[in-house]
C-alpha cells in the first residue's frame, strides 16, 4: 500500500508541476507537452518514455488496488456479525473515506484519460494542441467538468492527508514528536497538491488564461 | 436512575442471538456499570430467567477480563478506562444503553457478552516471550536500560489484553495488541534474541487468527483503557522490516 502509493504520489507532483506551466503561456504548455514525447531521445525511440512511464504506473496502480482491496475483504471476514449501534469512526474523515474515495478517484481518472489524454470527451480534442484542449475543457458554459473536477481532486487530497501519513507510519515513523511532524506533513502535502491542481481549472474558469 | 438496557443475549456459540429489552429500576449513580449488570442479574434469577453472562475479574480496571461496546464505544463512552471502572453517573437518568460483545471472527461469542479471547493466545504463542532464563529479580545495574527505551516499554507493558483495539478496529485488527507486545520486548536487553523472529511469528500468528489488517486508523488508540500510543505500532512497522530485510525468522 505504501510503496505503491509512494510511486503514484512521485506521479502526482510531477504531473501537478507540469499543469503549472500553463501559466507561462500555450505555447510553453504545448512545448512541454511535446518535450515529454521526446524525453529520452535519442536513446528511446519518440514516445517511448512516455509509455514507459504509463506502464510502470499502471503496475503501482493494480498493486494498489489489489492491496487495497486485500485490506477490505479482510475487514470484511474480520468482523462477520456487524454491531447493531456502532458510533461513528472517531479517526479522521479521510482515514474512513480511504476507499469510497479510492474508488471516485479511480472513476475519475478514467474520465480524465478520455478528457485531456485520447480527447474523446473533450470539445477540442486535438492532441497537437494540449493548452486549447484545456481551456476548452474549463470554459464556464461547462462549469459542470470544473465541478467534477474540483470534487475528485477534493477527494484526492483527504486520499492523500491519510494516505502520506499512513504510509510514513508502515514505513516505520515511531515516535510521538515524528508522528505529531508525519501529520502535519501529511496535511500541508494534500493541501498544497491540491491547490496546485486546483489553481489551473480556476484559472480558465475566471478567464485569466485563454 | 432508571434506564432502559438492550442487551445481546445468545445462549451459547451456535445460537444466532438476539437484542432483548431489560427495563432496570432504582441504580445509583456512584454503581459501576458491572454493578449495574449484577442488579439486573439479581433480579433475572429471582424471577426465574437466565443472568446475563459477562466477564469480569479484579473490577479495578488491570485484568482485562472485563469489555463489551456500550452504545457503540468499546468500553463505554468514558476514555482510558474498562467497563468495571465506568460508573452509571457517565449516563443520564431515562436513558437507552445498548450493550453488545466484542464483535470479530476471531473473538468468537462464548455466551451473551462473553467471547473467546484464545486468539490473544495464539498471537503471543507466535513469539511474544524470552527464552532466556531470567531467573529471580536480577540487580537492577546489571543491565542498563536507557531511560527513554524503559519509558517506552512500560507504555507499552501496560496492555492488559482486554481486546478493546480489536472491537473497535473498523477493519477487525489486533495490531494495536500485538505491536504493545512486540515493543514491550524488542526495547529491553532481555528481548533482544528472539527480537526479529519474534515480529513475524506475531505477525503471521495474528494473520492466521482471522484478524484484519491495520489500515491506521486509529480507533484503537481512542478505545484503549491503557492509553497505548498508535505510533507503538510504527515500532512494529520498523521491526517487521528490518526482520523481513534479514530474511530470518519464518519458520
Amino acid at each position: 500500500m505504501a510503496v505503491t502509493g509512494l510511486v503514484l504520489v512521485l506521479f502526482l507532483v510531477a504531473h501537478m508541476l507540469g499543469n503549472l506551466k500553463i501559466f507561462t503561456g500555450a505555447e510553453d504548455f504545448d512545448h512541454y507537452a511535446h518535450w515529454l514525447r521526446e524525453l529520452g531521445t535519442p536513446l528511446l525511440p519518440y514516445g517511448w518514455y512516455l509509455w514507459l512511464q504509463r506502464g510502470a504506473l499502471l503496475v503501482a496502480l493494480a498493486g494498489h488496488i489489489w492491496a487495497a482491496t486485500m485490506l477490505a475483504l479482510r475487514a470484511r471476514s474480520a468482523r462477520p456479525v456487524k454491531y447493531a449501534h456502532r458510533n461513528k469512526v472517531q479517526g479522521s474523515y479521510a482515514a474512513r473515506t480511504m476507499r469510497w474515495g479510492g474508488v471516485i478517484i479511480a472513476l475519475f481518472v478514467i474520465y480524465h484519460i478520455l478528457d485531456l489524454t485520447t480527447g474523446h470527451l473533450n470539445p477540442v480534442g486535438d492532441p497537437t494542441r494540449p493548452q486549447a484542449n484545456v481551456v476548452a475543457d474549463f470554459a464556464p458554459e461547462r462549469w459542470y467538468v470544473t465541478l467534477f473536477y474540483t470534487l475528485a481532486i477534493v477527494a484526492l487530497g483527504f486520499h492523500l492527508r491519510h494516505g502520506a501519513y499512513s504510509a510514513l507510519r508502515s514505513l516505520g515513523q515511531q515516535t510521538p514528536q515524528g508522528e505529531r511532524r508525519a501529520r502535519g506533513l501529511a496535511l500541508l502535502f494534500a493541501v498544497a497538491l491540491s491547490v496546485g491542481y486546483l489553481v489551473v481549472p480556476f484559472a480558465v474558469l475566471l478567464g485569466l488564461v485563454r | 436512575m432508571n434506564l432502559t438496557l438492550r442487551i445481546w443475549r445468545q445462549t451459547g456459540p451456535e445460537d444466532k442471538g438476539r437484542m432483548v429489552t431489560y427495563p432496570v429500576e432504582d441504580i445509583s449513580p456512584d454503581m459501576s456499570f458491572l454493578e449495574m449488570l449484577d442488579v439486573l442479574n439479581e433480579r433475572l434469577t429471582l424471577a426465574g430467567e437466565e443472568p446475563v453472562a459477562f466477564d469480569h475479574d479484579c473490577r479495578e480496571g488491570i485484568c482485562g477480563m472485563c469489555g463489551m461496546m456500550i452504545n457503540g464505544n468499546a468500553h463505554g463512552p468514558q476514555r482510558g478506562t474498562t467497563a468495571c471502572q465506568l460508573h452509571m453517573r457517565q449516563f443520564t437518568d431515562g436513558e437507552t444503553i445498548d450493550i453488545e460483545p466484542w464483535r470479530a471472527r476471531a473473538f468468537p461469542v462464548v455466551k451473551d457478552l462473553v467471547v473467546n479471547r484464545n486468539a490473544f493466545d495464539q498471537i503471543i504463542a507466535g513469539g511474544g516471550f524470552v527464552t532466556a532464563p531470567t531467573g529471580s529479580a536480577p540487580e537492577a545495574h546489571a543491565a542498563p536500560v536507557a531511560k527513554a527505551d524503559a519509558d517506552a516499554a512500560f507504555e507499552s507493558a501496560a496492555c492488559i489484553g482486554c481486546g478493546a483495539c480489536v472491537a473497535a478496529c473498523p477493519n477487525g485488527s489486533g495490531m494495536l495488541f500485538t505491536a504493545a507486545k512486540v515493543t514491550q520486548l524488542s526495547l529491553l536487553p532481555q528481548g533482544q534474541p528472539e527480537r526479529y523472529t519474534r515480529v513475524i511469528g506475531m505477525v503471521d500468528s495474528h494473520d492466521d487468527a482471522g484478524f484484519g489488517g491495520c489500515t491506521n486508523a486509529g480507533e484503537c488508540t481512542v478505545v484503549c483503557p491503557k492509553g497505548i500510543p498508535l505510533h507503538t505500532i510504527g515500532r512494529l512497522n520498523r521491526d517487521y522490516l528490518a526482520a523481513t530485510a534479514k530474511h530470518t525468522g519464518r519458520s
